[in-house]
């Protein structure tokens, strides 16, 4: 995949969304931020760009949390700067997305959603303005060649700047002509987002036998619906790690036993290695997946990788594809944030100022560790992961 | 203050007495007690072979000496030479990782600090007990440079880590490591960023029995303590949401004390008999019965 070769030089402070974007936008120019916000203010009304303060600061406090739920948002905010826009060209239309997907991402980079949603919404937007072009030139509806056509034509742009674009010059009109199905199709985009809960817990009755004991780990909607949909049909039983330092397990816990009445012990994240071999799966959700089938996961959650694949115990990931991001870590720095070190050691006393303290909010767990994707596109083997990518 | 009744013979009189008291201390820790097992075994060898004419004083004054020289010897003496042994292995530059706290690896910490080297220790510690912190505690009173995570960071710092000094608290004839709970986790991931393991064990914490895995044969502790957490909710109470979970018919807590490591994560053993690796425990063991058996004759 071509996205990978230019982001490995990028210093590891800055944004690692719009990758793609950053290639296309190198011969545009598009990148001094005063010149960004100018070029936002002339296509947008005032009250829109309070809308996107508004998500900005949700995303800056943390009160926005979570690939789902920033998705979701993201997905909705795009959508109404569509809707309410004033745009000349379709690549303005481009850019401004681009512009406010950086605003987004900028502030909390790590929620990786954002960024793919951004790219599907581009995608949206090109494969809409392309087949509007077939349509005036050829006065043909468009069908699946044309598409296909289309798409290699977005690959095209990536690496060569000087193919054809005309489908971007389109005239205003029909740009607003344009808005109605663009917008149709994020509403179905966010629908997609909302019902990967549903999708995913089809397949679990699958993989989850009678009997079985299951390990998973911190607290995941998808893995709390996957349960669910499991415990309607077969009988097993659940080990939770509590995940020190937020204590997500305690809550996952108390879920499946008080509510699906799911048998249900709590141990510490110390006796993963020994409660292993009487486990017969690890099933697990991620924050984010990356392109090469790997996982940026809660912190914790690469010892109970290596620990699985030690007793050969197979690692299930359940996951949206809304968390898939063309991007590559290779070591736990590449994506990660710190948090509070007073969540593991308080500052009661004195001595307690020269030690350092860690206290790393996310994993990397290589793809090796992995052994099976569950998403609402069905089940995957890690390797395929980038094949998903390359549709948009 | 034990006197021998008249008539009957000492050893057998006095191994009869112990009896209810070692049981007693059987009783407190029912499951794991290797090392107090072996210095029960260790009196109670001694006590029968009491030459039977020997007179009651002289024959308590050895008695009395023998326990201090056991405790002085293979205790107190071990941990000097275990110390000086591991401070070899600590060169400058080095990030050692611990786990949890073990007086043997503190010491030889100090020693190395006391030696002048330049280094750094990782203390990684967990829930239940966080015992790291009283070793941080203790190691920054030293002067020793320190961080602390917990052990679910703890790939995000295996990279940059030297070596690894662990306490334990048995080794077995198998050459398996029992030792804290999480331990385990923690000679993994070593083993799979490839830093060496140092385990640091004193001869009488040898024992003749094999274990696999942890869950066979281990020790329960509380199942409250991890309810305790330090979260603290709105109203600045401390917010613990599984404490009425005995309320809850399907829920259970499980809190192990003790984790079983497997031979390959371990490097090395360092004991006051030398630097083994730990398939030659055994070897140990049986030097140790051989020298007990060489003294009765």
């Amino acid at each position: 995949v071509s996205t990978q070769s230019t982001w490995g030089q990028l210093p590891r402070t800055q944004t690692f969304n719009m990758s793609e974007e950053k290639i296309s936008s190198v011969g545009k120019d598009s990148v001094d931020s005063k010149e960004r916000e100018k070029q936002l203010s002339k296509a947008l009304p005032p009250n829109l760009e309070q809308t996107i303060d508004n998500v900005v600061l949700k995303l800056r406090r943390r009160e926005l949390r979570g690939s789902g739920a920033c998705a979701i948002q993201t997905a909705d905010l795009l959508r109404t700067v569509i809707a309410k826009g004033r745009f000349t060209s379709v690549q303005d239309l481009l850019d401004t997305i681009k512009i406010v997907g950086k605003r987004l991402s900028e502030v909390n980079p790590i929620e990786l959603s954002i960024g793919n949603i951004v790219r599907r919404v581009l995608y949206i937007v090109r494969h809409e303005s392309a087949a509007v072009v077939k349509e005036q030139k050829g006065g043909k509806p468009k069908n699946k060649q044309q598409d296909n056509v289309d798409l290699s034509l977005s690959l095209h742009k990536l690496l060569d700047q000087t193919s054809s674009e005309e489908h971007l010059n389109l005239s205003p009109e029909t740009i607003v002509k344009l808005k109605q199905p663009i917008t149709e199709e994020i509403s179905m985009l966010m629908d997609e987002i909302k019902g990967v809960y549903e999708h995913i817990a089809e397949h679990a009755i699958e993989h989850v036998y009678a009997k079985e004991t299951i390990l998973t780990f911190g607290v995941s909607k998808t893995v709390v619906a996957f349960f669910k949909e499991a415990a309607k049909f077969r009988k097993f039983e659940v080990i939770v790690a509590e995940s020190a330092p937020s204590y997500e397990g305690h809550r996952m816990a108390l879920l499946l036993s008080q509510e699906m009445g799911i048998e249900t012990t709590v141990i510490s994240d110390a006796a993963i290695f020994s409660i292993m071999p009487s486990v017969n799966k690890v099933i697990i959700g991620t924050h984010g997946v990356m392109a090469n089938g790997g996982l940026i996961s809660h912190t914790g959650a690469h010892n109970i990788a290596v620990a699985a694949k030690h007793h050969s115990v197979p690692v299930v990931v359940v996951s949206g594809l809304h968390k898939l991001c063309p991007l590559y870590a290779f070591d736990q720095d590449t994506f990660n944030e710190q948090n509070a070190p007073s969540q593991i050691l308080n500052f009661d006393e004195d001595w307690v100022e020269s030690v350092q303290v860690e206290n790393p909010a996310y994993d990397y767990i290589p793809p090796e560790l992995v052994t099976l994707f569950i998403t609402n596109f069905g089940g995957h083997n890690p390797s395929y992961i980038y094949r998903l990518l390359t549709e948009y | 203050d034990y006197k021998t009744p008249p008539q009957k013979v000492m050893s057998r009189d006095l191994q009869q007495r112990i009896k209810p008291l070692v049981r007693f201390l059987i009783d407190c820790r029912p499951q794991s007690n290797i090392s107090m097992g072996n210095a029960i075994r260790f009196l109670k060898h001694k006590i029968a072979n009491l030459p039977p004419n020997t007179p009651e004083d002289k024959a308590k004054e050895s008695l009395i000496n023998d326990i201090s020289s056991f405790i002085q010897e293979r205790i107190e003496f071990a941990d000097e030479v275990i110390a000086s042994h591991g401070v070899c292995k600590i060169n400058n530059g080095d990030i050692i990782l611990t786990y949890a706290i073990s007086h043997v690896v503190e010491m030889i910490f100090k020693k190395a600090k006391d030696e002048g080297k330049d280094f750094r220790v990782i203390v990684v510690d967990a829930r239940p007990k966080l015992e790291g912190r009283e070793l941080l505690r203790r190691l920054v009173d030293y002067g020793i440079k320190a961080s602390y995570v917990l052990i679910n960071a703890l790939s995000y710092v295996i990279k940059t880590v030297s070596k690894v000094f662990i306490g334990a608290f048995a080794c077995l004839a198998n050459g398996t490591v029992i030792s804290r709970i999480g331990s385990a986790v923690v000679c993994m991931m070593a083993h799979s960023a490839n830093v060496p393991v140092l385990v640091c064990c004193e001869t009488y914490k040898f024992h003749d029995r094999v274990q696999l895995d942890s869950i066979c044969f281990n020790e329960l502790g509380d199942p409250d303590d991890l309810i305790r957490t330090d979260t603290i909710d709105d109203k600045n109470h401390h917010a613990d949401c599984l404490s009425d979970w005995r309320d809850i018919s399907k829920l259970k807590l499980l809190n192990l004390v003790y984790d079983v490591i497997p031979t390959e994560f371990v490097s090395m053993v360092i004991t006051e008999v030398g630097m083994i690796p730990p398939t030659s425990v055994p070897v140990i063991i049986r030097e140790y019965h051989k020298d007990d058996n060489a003294a009765e004759e």
